[in-house]
């Protein structure tokens, strides 16, 4: 995180869906603000997975907290450029176990990812960049905890309450 | 709870290190005293981790974060190491919350500080404050920047 960014940290409303968000499936938009080394953002995942909703992704990797946060963002990105974000996505949460290096890499053979093309991919700076954006957006919009489900701008923070899921058609 | 325009009651409390933290400390920077129910709660975990996530902003803006509790200097000291911040940890824990009562934010039936923010100028003046409705609401880390553009206006 760069801490002169000129945005600042200032409240702002949720940014709007744009066309680098990675998106999954049609429905309620649903945009979720997620720590991939986080237990409940894995319970949501189940939860979600399955429901009509347009699911949008956005990385915000508590490091204090989970020390592999950040490094497993940059990785889902970078998987994310060869076309196998969702995949990576579905494949980190099933398995938290696992989220050193080289279950990484495993990963990337099962899933078809040149794995030297991730690697040079998860450490530049144009991946760095993209996950501070969504945590600071994250941060402006008030998120304080993972996951955070934003559904028609309204904050929905925690794993998702069944009255909740029952709105949006589970 | 204290409102902005105020002087900032004076206080003297030992830190996760045991080391005394005084209001005269704060003078010259803006600070923001975190007021805490509890060390290794749920909620006040992801509160601080957010905080902690954002101190190269608040440094930038010159802006010191002291979390508060009942908790003693040694409980809080583990809690400083499980949740991986380097966020001071105040413990007002003898007497029990003279530090909370002073800045209007006991909560005598608990026995806890409830939770709010205090924003301290370096002329240690009250700035800012923020109670959420609940005790389980975390004051979002956005608050702050708000507050601190809204002072420094």
């Amino acid at each position: 995180m760069t801490p002169s960014q000129p945005d600042g940290l200032k409240s702002s409303p949720v940014p709007p869906v744009g066309e680098d968000d990675h998106v999954l499936g049609d429905g309620t938009v649903v945009v979720e603000y997620a720590d991939l080394e986080c237990p409940y953002c894995a319970k949501a995942n189940l939860l979600l997975t399955d429901l009509p909703v347009r699911r949008v992704f956005r990385h915000f990797p508590i490091v204090s907290k989970h020390p592999r946060a950040r490094v497993l963002s940059h990785a889902l990105e970078a998987a994310g450029m060869q076309g196998r974000f969702w995949e990576m996505h579905g494949s980190l949460l099933a398995d938290q176990g696992h989220l050193d290096d080289p279950h990484l890499w495993e990963r990337c053979e099962r899933l078809g990812i040149d794995v030297a093309r991730f690697d040079a991919d998860r450490r530049s700076d144009a991946v760095a960049e993209r996950v501070a954006r969504d945590f600071r957006s994250g941060v402006r919009a008030g998120v304080m905890t993972t996951p955070t489900l934003f559904v028609d701008g309204v904050a929905h923070p925690g794993v998702p309450e069944q009255s909740l899921l029952t709105r949006l058609g589970g | 709870m204290i409102e902005a325009g105020a002087p900032a009651p004076d206080f003297s409390l030992p830190n996760q290190d045991g080391d005394t933290v005084s209001l005269k400390d704060l003078e010259g920077q803006y600070s923001v005293l975190v007021f805490f129910p509890a060390a290794f709660s749920p909620v006040c975990t992801d509160q601080l981790s957010v905080y902690e996530e954002v101190s190269p902003d608040l440094c930038a803006r010159n802006v010191a974060l002291y979390g508060v509790s009942v908790d003693g200097a040694f409980a809080l000291k583990a809690f400083q190491a499980s949740i991986g911040t380097t966020i001071p940890l105040l413990s007002d824990f003898h007497p029990k919350g003279e530090m909370a009562q002073a800045y209007g934010v006991w909560v005598p039936d608990m026995g806890v500080a409830t939770r709010a923010l205090v924003m301290v100028g370096p002329d240690l003046q009250i700035r800012w404050t923020h109670q959420p409705p609940s005790p389980l609401e975390i004051p979002g880390a956005n608050l702050i920047f708000d507050a601190l553009d809204a002072v420094a206006a």
